[in-house]
This record gives structure tokens, sequence and C-alpha cells, in this order.
């Protein structure tokens, strides 16, 4: 287990309160101007040193896209916006960093929009969040006060206002060109890329993108060293993460651990095990719901981090655990995971839009028993039609857990629906028909 | 995609009372000079607050005028987010979260709760008109699971008797106490803490 001074994020359980005093005892604030004044070269380049890979789902390495933000200021004014449109299912760390750590947020907000030279620095909550969002915004005027940040912010020569823009409940506005078309108050539509943010983002500008844990682990790298970060988990996996556990765990919970962590550990010591034992564990969802399943006995040898889990043909993703044991309907769990990406889809790209509400009611009826035989076959066919035909990563998002179920679970799905309509109408079953006029109740 | 439509009841007229004009002029500051029409979706919030909780289509047409676009483009933002309520819902909104993650934890008995207490069926009124409840997606609140919100709270840790005290407080008129229902503090592994000891015991 993690060593408690390692963990960053000293007051995830709200211990010591959130306010800039509390914060300041927990070591946030204490030689921010001193890091700011060793340059923008060696912000990034210990960033990069500490292997820091972005916390929101992709992975992307912090550093290298910070370096993609143009060197010199031209003509157009830099952005940074901070992603914390927390929507994944199965993922709730940064409501957490948002009420309790607000002030590693603000000063990494600092720091990286010293390093990527922007001014303005808008932070997107989900609408939901609202009194999250209150409490970062007493942290952010805070802040202000104490001229932490604002004009000459620390007396390091730098200006950065931060503003929070909230979201009205639309997953897609994670997606980070969707999040730009959102604060630009339009339709949360992703763009086409590239051109990437990193170039043309926000009004056109250039504009960085980061996740809030991300963003917040920033300062305490660079007090402790990139060295530091890159010695906990391993290679390329480096650091620490907020784990989500939700599900049927005995005590679902937050908490902060090294990355490369085994996953039974996670659910035994911190979750305090499977309800109904580790032997009635039927399968986890390790990444929040966007992830393919991972059936119970991977579980046993699996290791939490990026590449391990992309070698199971799953993601780490934004680490959002979800327990599902032997009580639940796995096929029912899944079905309701594509009732919401059907809900959620933006409507831009008609294979996701169609495709999502396909595979949900091809689901619902799976689940019920009444699909035939070769429909099983049918839905991969489907959700192959829909990963990598589509603007943005939604398109496989949503196919991703459907693929998974088929991977691991089509024995069952293909035992509860032996139908055979060629042979005899056993039961009436409208599928021939346009499905949508009959989904009205549910849409 | 989800189906949304604007309520076939509308008032004539709407208008920014002098609370509101104050809060959407300092929402306005936020946004470069040239591009006022980031400010929207707060406007609409503004908008939904002012006027018991749902949008009617003169106060989509008034934040056009107010930001200088075009009515449709605000009428495009106000159906696409679903936090937006284009029709009359109670002065309590419960919003019951039922995806995979609750779902698992029985969020089926808050609905049923919800049935029992407020109205069959989503999106109506309940008897004293003070109250209406839906289903919705993933609030991020997954290890706090079962949950649901009342208007801007989140009540967490839920099973169907605590959901139905909570609605009978709601049904009296008060507004119930937020957070976890079952005494645990925030996220915090009940009874099974193995972290940051020293910061709990201080």
């Amino acid at each position: 287990m993690l060593k408690d001074k390692d963990r960053i994020f000293q007051n995830l359980y709200n211990d010591n309160g959130s306010d800039v005093e509390s914060s300041k005892k927990r070591g946030d604030w204490t030689n921010t101007k001193e890091l700011i004044e060793k340059g923008r070269d060696w912000i990034i380049n210990e960033v990069k040193a500490s292997e820091l890979r972005g916390r929101g789902g992709a992975g992307f390495p912090t550093g290298l896209k910070w370096s993609f933000a143009p060197k010199e200021l031209g003509s157009r004014p830099h952005y940074l916006v901070i992603n914390a449109d927390e929507s994944e299912p199965g993922t709730c760390k940064d409501r957490d960093i948002l009420r309790f750590e607000p002030h590693k947020l603000i000063e990494g907000c600092l720091i990286a929009a010293y390093a990527v030279q922007a001014h303005v620095c808008y932070i997107y909550i989900r609408g939901e969040y609202f009194i999250d969002g209150k409490k970062l915004q007493a942290a952010i005027d805070e802040a202000y006060e104490k001229n932490l940040i604002g004009k000459n912010a620390l007396e390091s020569g730098w200006d950065l206002d931060i503003y929070i823009h909230y979201g009205a409940g639309a997953y897609i506005c994670g997606e980070e060109t969707a999040l730009l078309e959102s604060i630009e108050g339009k339709k949360g539509l992703p763009r086409l890329k590239p051109p990437f943010p990193a170039l043309i983002g926000l009004y056109g500008c250039p504009t960085i993108i980061n996740n809030v844990e991300t963003i917040a682990v920033v300062p305490t790298i660079l007090r402790r060293g990139g060295k530091w970060f890159a010695s906990l988990g391993k290679a390329k996996n480096t650091g620490t993460k907020i784990f989500c556990i939700s599900g049927n765990v005995n005590n679902p919970c937050n908490v902060e651990e090294e990355m490369s962590i085994s996953l039974k550990e996670l659910i035994e010591v911190h979750a305090g095990g499977v309800i109904g034992g580790w032997d009635n564990l039927q399968a986890v969802i390790p990444g929040g719901s966007s992830m393919p399943l991972i059936p119970q006995k991977t579980c046993e040898t699996l290791t939490m981090d990026f590449d391990s889990l992309m070698a199971e043909k799953s993601g780490l993703g934004t680490a959002g655990i979800v327990v599902i044991n032997k009580d639940q309907d796995i096929i029912k769990c899944m079905a309701r995971i594509a009732r919401f990406y059907k809900h959620e889809s933006c409507g831009q790209c008609t294979p996701c839009r169609e495709g999502t509400g396909w595979m949900w009611r091809m689901l619902e009826r799976m689940a019920k028993g009444e699909a035939s035989r070769d429909e099983v076959d049918m839905l991969g066919d489907v959700t192959n039609q829909i990963a990598g035909h589509t603007i943005c990563a939604f398109g496989e998002g949503s196919s991703w857990p459907v693929q998974g179920l088929l991977r691991h679970f089509k024995k069952e799905i293909e035992d509860r629906n032996d139908l055979n309509p060629t042979i005899k109408k056993e039961k009436n079953i409208p599928y021939l028909i346009d499905q949508h006029l009959l989904d009205k109740k549910n849409a | 995609m989800s189906i949304r439509r604007p309520s076939k009841e509308q008032p004539e007229n709407f208008e920014f009372n002098s609370a509101s004009l104050e809060a959407a002029k300092s929402i306005a500051e936020k946004y470069p000079k040239d591009k006022k029409e980031s400010a929207v979706m707060a406007l609409l919030y503004i908008a939904q607050k002012q006027n018991s909780n749902w949008i009617p289509l003169a106060a989509m047409k008034y934040i056009g005028k107010f930001l200088d676009m075009p009515y449709i483009k605000v009428y495009e933002v106000a159906t696409f987010y679903t936090m937006y309520n284009l029709a009359p819902v109670g002065k309590y909104f419960i919003q019951v979260c039922t995806t995979t993650p609750c779902m698992i934890r029985g969020a089926h008995k808050l609905v049923e709760a919800c049935k029992e207490k407020i109205s069959e069926n989503e999106n109506k009124l309940s008897k004293d008109l003070s109250c209406s409840w839906m289903e919705v997606e993933c609030l991020g609140a997954c290890v706090n699971a079962p949950m649901m919100q009342i208007n801007d709270e989140y009540y967490e840790d839920l099973n169907k008797g605590k959901t139905l005290k909570i609605l009978d407080i709601i049904l009296s008129g008060e507004t119930p106490k937020p957070g976890s229902y079952r005494g645990r503090i925030n996220n915090e592994p009940e009874n099974n803490r193995k972290t940051l000891m020293d910061l709990k015991n201080a």
C-alpha cells in the first residue's frame, strides 16, 4: 500500500477543511513563486520527466501536450481549459477535488497557465455539480483576495484569471472539442480533428485542455520532483491515481493509490471486498462505463494501469471501477449502459446516433430472452459499424462495453436467446417493425 | 439522443428582473467582449431560476436579444442540454440516477418510492403541484449509490425507506438535509478506512 506521505490528495475525505489556510498547512502555495521563476522549459521538462499521463481517460502524456502550445505568444491569446465535466458512469473523483482540494487545482492552473502562456483559464464543471462548483468559486475568490491569482499573481509578473463555466447535463461535453463548443455558447458537438485544440481551440486560439486531476497533481510533482512521481507505479504508468470503487462492494469509496496496484487489493483491502465474497464476483468494469468489462478469472491477477489493462483489451480510462457480482444480471447491466449512451449521443454522426439506440434495443431484448441466435453476431457487427466511424471517441466508448460483453459473456447471451423465428413464431416480437415508434415511453 | 419538446402552454412575455439582470451582467464579464454568445448557457440558467425552474420560449427570445444572437441558436442550446427544463417542473425537482452503478445497488427502489409518493409517471406533478421526479443518467456520485438530486443538492447512500422519509419532508414543504443518509463522511470507506489515518485522528 502507498505510504500516507506519498499521497497527493491529503484532504480527499475532508478531514481538515478546504479553505486556503488549511490548504497551506498541507503544503499548497508554499513555494509556487519559485517554481514559476524556474521557467517554462523547466516546468514542462519536469512534468515530462514525471511521465504523468492525463487522468481524464485517454492517458495522453501531459508534458508532451503542454509542449504543443506555440512557443511564442502571437496575435491570438492562449487559453487553458480545465475539464471538470465528469460524467462517466462509475467515476466521481473530480468532484472530491473540486470540493475538498480546490487550492491544489487553482495552484495547478496557475503553473499550467504560465507554462502554456495563458492569461485566462476556464474551468468547465458539469451543471449537476453546482454545489461543488460554488465551493470552488469560494476558493477562487479567496485566491484572488490573497493575490494568489489575478493581476501579477504572487508577484511573479504573470496575470491569470480563472472563470467557471457550468455545463448543463451533456455527457458529450467531456469530449474536449465539444467542451470548447459548449464554452462558445453552442451545442456540444465535437469538432473534426485536426486542427487540434493546441493550435486552434477556444475562439480559434491555441488552447490546452486538461482533466482536473491531471492539473491538481502538477504542483506536488514540481515540488517533490518529477523523479519522485516517476518512481511510483511502473514505467510509462507512473504516479498515484484516485480510484473510485463502486457497485457490489461492502465499502464503496474513493481512494488514492499507486498506479499498477492490483485490482484485488483495491477491492479487498480498500473497498471491503465483494458483497458475497470474492467467489461471488462476476465481472469488473475497470475504467468507467466506456471500458470493456473484465471477467472474474482475469481479475485475480490484474494490475490497474494503462498498459496492462490495454493488454486485456480494456483500458484504465478514468479508473472508475464498477464491481458487478453474481446477483446481478450482466446483460441487463450492459443494456442499461447502452441506454446511457443512446441518451447521451449528440446526434452528429449517423453510425453513433442510430447505432447506440440499436444496441440498446437489441440488448434489452436479449436480457429478456427475446432475440434470435444469429442476432448475437449481428450485435457484434453493429458495434464494429460504430467504432471508428465517428468524429469523436464516443463511437468507441459506446461500442466497447458491448464488445466486452460479447467477448466474455457470449455463452450467457446465447443460452438465454435461442429463439429461431424462421421455424415458428413463438412470441410476438416486434423487431421487424419500426422500433422507435415503440420506444416513446423510454425516449 | 433524447426527445425534448417545449411545453404547449407558454407565457406571452419574459423579462429579467433586477437581480437576474445584475447576475447576467457579471456573467458577461467572464468572456471576451466580442464573444458574448458564450454567456448563453449561464443566462438560460438564470432565466430558469427566475421562472420557477423552467425556461419558456419567451425567455429564449429575450436572451437572444440580450446577447445579439439569433433566437434559433438559443433554442438549439436550450433543447440540446438536458438540464434546461422546457416544461414546468415542481418546486422540488427530484432526479433519480438509474445508470448501472446506481442500478446494481438498487436505484429502482428509489424510483418505486417516487412513484408511490409523487406521481405514477415521470415529469408529472404531485397532487399538491410542489414536486415532480424523473430518471436521469449518471450524476457522478457513484461511490454513494444509490442517490438522487433534489434541486441543487445530492442525497446519497439511500434505500427505499430513507427515500420515502425524504419525500415526506419535501411534501410537507421543507428541505431535507443533503449528503449521505448512512452517516458516512464524504467518500471514505465506511468503518474500513486504511489511509490518511493521522489526519483522521488529528
